[in-house]
């Protein structure tokens, strides 16, 4: 009868605040998410077109695109139903928690008080012992007891005797309210980060500054692309000045700055050189230990910053953070060699050399004439050398030597080998590196929002221990007089964990009457 | 001695408990049960001995720091490490209950553990780490997430037996549930078993999982073969739906009260679900945003932890609901460890080979 007289706005609200909500949610969440890790997120419709191929044959895959496009599941986490969800999920939160928050904070701010007797009978966890001797001479022993199992007890005195009572632990109710709280903090340290910051990547050649990070952007006609390569070489160009770009461009500068959006480009307002790049392997494996890059940050014409970064350990300038991401060649690319020279006598110097140069092992007329390279240069069965990767795993350079114009030898210089490095009168030409053809790949980042997110990370971790691992325990005692002994009655109850407090009770009784014993 | 030796001990004694525990069951002496926990106890130490040694020569080959050089950073060192915790969980709940019955229970699951991975000629060997995994975040995320499969585990054999023990009737949902749920694990354990006999190749276990798990039945290149085990698995569940009161018979057997499953279910899952969240889903994040500069970027892998963490939040709370309790958070506890295995297993070798570029086959 009352249901029925509830308002519409009443309803919805029992329905935002109830837990039969939250779990639906959960479910809806739960299982579309799923249908977002079968197909793939954000990318070409071609490859969902693949997947779905694969799941229902060539007939359906075409209709079935279709419907999972309309609804958005191509990109589902950043579409309006999923967004929708999580502020249902919030809400459902919110409304929870703000009805249940002042009932929790009352039981936490009521006063514990004495309970009459046929409450004890009550109680979840009762005991009911009798003691040798009158109330006021056993009074210390149970007080004492009480104090052992780590509560703080307030006394009041009966009529035939005393009751303690006591309670611990009651903040641990917030626990479940900190908890959801948190999952709110969480989202707003999310929402901070998709409209205040930014995700993207720079690849950057050795000896190069760029200042201009690259977004992610929906597919782009070759006319775009064409034009964004313009645009943005103009703004490297000026380091990063739109103003200056816009003038050399012809354009105005709005326009610039929308088609700067349409196509991703983020200027920094500093700039980062790549001074080197550098690969370090396993022993003689092909498997990586470390990608270093050595970075510069250039502000307003200053160098402010260098730091060598790796993966997990990144670099931080102004909000911006640059982590390694990746590695690759520039296509095309004409590199230095470094190569040190050292003769047998004990004179060296370092040259930088690029393909068909000639240099001289100081002190003497050897000359070598750099004649070929190979980023990754291994021997097939028959032993002829060839290139086993794009990738700079083992870069090697063949010299051809020359004495007074006359050959001499020639061979395969690597410089992940130092025993290559040796000629056979002694000279040691040791190729220290091959820089200018390599560009390290950033990921560069934004993200004001991730010291909310882990501010509720770490609330959450608070909640969740209060919420699971504490409890609030109330506990009674009662002594009365009877005949000459005393009779202790226990009640306590607790919210969680029951047979723990069982445990700790039954160790406080055992602990009275072995005192008692040793007391005759 | 080096930890194999110490491995082969635990290996050994796992099986050997799981014998005595079965023995146990069926006599009920209480000298029989004592040398069960014992020789678990002893399958433990030597254990746990073989993961310090382990430790110690990662730290001795890699040259890396102490705490980069815990043993958690492959498949092979992580099931140790998983039955390690499930053994601790178990043992802890024998001394805390009393009851020695759900031993016969959790050993199996150890000892076929190690056992599979010595006949899959799983890589043991102890392997440099490429940059990304370089992080002590990483450690304490896959330390933590181990754990709390762990626990989880235990809710999912507890949550089972509950079932097992409350359904009565054939055409009962529970029933169906339960017996369809050990029908498709018994069957994907057999897939397995024969892939393992299939291709005794020594690979690297990702490298299994990717290219070769299910490879001998549900994804052979024959369509024969593809048929029949899909047959045999739906043979299995029948088997396993239609003399399911057989396992009820013996699972009543263990004297373990209907309540008592309950309450190490949810325990298991009060104990795992904040070890989940700190160490599966926050330090996970922590790690993504040191090394890629995302903390969630929403891959398969990542989604499904949510995913998982969704269906524990979905068991918390459905306990708050009047008529629930019961049976109904049962399957959802059930449901969440088939999460869990997914989000371990599943998505390496189902999405990545979904995934995967070129043309079908
Ligand atoms: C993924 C999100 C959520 C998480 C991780 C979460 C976590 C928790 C946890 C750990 C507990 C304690 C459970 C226990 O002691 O067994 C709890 C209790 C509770 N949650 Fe949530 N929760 C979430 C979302 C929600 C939502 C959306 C609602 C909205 C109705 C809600 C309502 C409640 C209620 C009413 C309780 C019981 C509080 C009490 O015992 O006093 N939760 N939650």
């Amino acid at each position: 009868m009352k249901e029925k007289r509830k308002s519409i706005v009443d309803r919805i609200w029992d329905l935002l605040a109830s837990v039969k909500f939250a779990i639906v949610i959960f479910s809806i969440i739960s299982l579309t998410s799923i249908i977002g890790t079968i197909l793939e997120q954000g990318v070409e419709p071609a490859r969902n077109i693949q997947i779905l191929t694969r799941l229902f044959g060539k007939s359906l895959a075409p209709a079935m695109y279709n419907i999972f496009d309309k609804l958005g599941f191509m990109d589902m986490y950043h579409s309006w139903w999923f967004m929708t969800l999580l502020i249902l999920f919030s809400v459902n939160i919110i409304i929870c928690s703000s009805e249940r928050l002042p009932k929790t904070w009352k039981i936490i701010t009521e006063p514990l008080r004495p309970i009459p007797e046929e409450y004890f009978a009550k109680a979840a966890i009762r005991r009911d012992i009798s003691l040798k001797g009158k109330p006021d001479k056993v009074k210390d022993i149970i007080t004492k007891a009480i104090k052992g199992a780590g509560f703080n007890y307030l006394e009041s005195k009966e009529s035939k005797g005393y009751q303690f009572y006591s309670q611990k632990g009651k903040y641990s109710r917030f626990g479940v309210f900190i908890t959801h709280m948190s999952i709110l903090i969480i989202l707003l340290g999310a929402l901070v980060g998709i409209f205040f910051g930014f995700k993207g990547s720079m690849n950057i050649p050795e000896g190069k500054s760029y200042s201009v990070a690259l977004l992610r952007t929906s597919p782009l006609t070759h006319s775009e692309e064409h034009e964004r390569e313009i645009i943005l070489d103009a703004i490297e160009a000026s380091s990063g000045n739109v103003t200056a770009s816009a003038n050399q461009l012809n354009m105005d500068e709005k326009t610039l700055k929308a088609k700067m959006k349409r196509y991703g480009l983020q200027p920094l307002g500093f700039s980062v050189r790549n001074d080197e790049f550098n690969v370090d392997f396993y022993g003689g494996s092909d498997m990586p230990r470390d990608y270093k890059s050595w970075l510069t940050i250039t502000d307003n014409g200053k160098e402010v910053l260098k730091k060598v970064i790796e993966v997990n350990e990144p670099l931080t300038y102004k909000g911006v953070t640059f982590y390694q991401a990746s590695y690759g060649i520039v296509p095309g690319a004409r590199g230095l060699f470094i190569l040190k020279l050292i003769s047998s006598s004990g004179i060296s110097e370092t040259k930088q050399l690029q393909l068909g140069d000639k240099f001289i092992i100081p002190g003497t007329h050897l000359e070598g004439i750099i004649k070929d390279f190979s980023p990754a240069l291994t021997f097939d069965r028959e032993g002829r050398p060839f290139t086993y990767s794009e990738m700079m795993n083992n870069p090697a350079v063949f010299i051809d030597f020359k004495e007074n114009s006359k050959d001499k030898y020639a061979g395969w210089i690597f410089k992940r080998y130092p025993s290559t490095w040796k000629l056979p009168e002694g000279h040691i030409v040791e190729f220290i590196d091959y820089r200018g053809a390599q560009y390290t790949g950033l990921q560069v980042r934004k993200d004001p929002g991730v010291w909310v997110v882990y501010i509720g990370c770490i609330t959450i971790s608070i909640g969740l221990f209060m919420a699971f691992f504490m409890s609030h325990k109330k506990l009674w005692v009662r002594i009365v007089e009877e005949k000459n002994n005393t009779r202790v009655i226990v009640g306590a109850t607790t919210n969680k964990n029951r047979a723990t407090l069982e445990r700790k009770i039954n160790k406080m009784i055992s602990l009275l009457s072995t005192k008692q014993e040793r007391g005759k | 001695m080096d930890s194999s030796f110490f491995f082969g001990i635990s290996t050994i004694a796992y099986i050997l408990a799981m014998i005595v525990y079965i023995t146990y069951l069926a006599f009920r002496k209480t000298q029989i049960g004592i040398t069960a926990t014992t020789i678990t106890i002893i399958g433990f130490i030597s254990q746990t001995i073989a993961i310090l040694m382990r430790w110690k020569e990662t730290y001795d080959f890699s040259g890396m720091g102490i705490i980069r050089s815990v043993p958690l950073t492959n498949l092979y060192e992580s099931l140790i490490f998983f039955v390690w915790c499930l053994i601790l969980g178990y043992l802890i709940i024998e001394f805390r209950y009393r009851n020695r019955s759900f031993g016969a229970f959790v050993t199996p699951v150890a000892g076929l553990a190690l056992a599979f991975i010595d006949l899959s000629g799983m890589s043991k060997e102890i392997q440099p780490l490429v940059p990304a995994l370089q992080s002590n975040w990483l450690l304490a995320h896959v330390m933590m997430s181990f754990i709390a499969y762990a626990t989880f585990a235990l809710s999912f054999s507890t949550g089972l037996m509950y079932l097992i023990i409350r359904s009565e009737k054939r055409n009962e949902a529970a029933y169906i549930f339960w017996s369809v749920t050990l029908g498709i694990f018994i069957a994907l354990l057999l897939a397995m078993g024969m892939d393992f006999l299939t291709f005794k190749v020594m690979v690297k276990p990702e490298e299994f999982i990717k290219s070769y798990m299910f490879r001998a039945s549900f994804f052979n290149p024959s369509q024969i073969v593809r048929v029949l085990s899909w047959t045999l698995m739906v043979v299995i569940i029948f088997i396993a739906w239609r003399y399911g009161s057989v396992l009820k018979k013996i699972v009543e057997k263990f004297d373990i009260s209907s309540d008592m499953l309950d309450e190490i279910t949810y325990k298991s899952i009060a104990i795992g679900f904040p070890i989940f969240t700190l160490g599966g889903l926050i330090f996970g994040a922590i790690w993504a945003d040191q090394a890629w500069g995302v903390y969630w970027s929403w891959d398969p892998k990542e989604t499904w932890s949510l995913i998982t963490w969704f269906v524990y939040a979905f068991y918390l709370h459905s306990r708050l609901i009047r008529g629930w309790r019961g049976k109904k958070v049962a399957v959802v506890a059930v449901l969440g460890f088939a999460a869990v295995m997914f989000t371990y297993l599943g998505v390496n070798l189902l999405l990545t080979g979904l995934h995967s570029y070129g043309t079908i086959e």
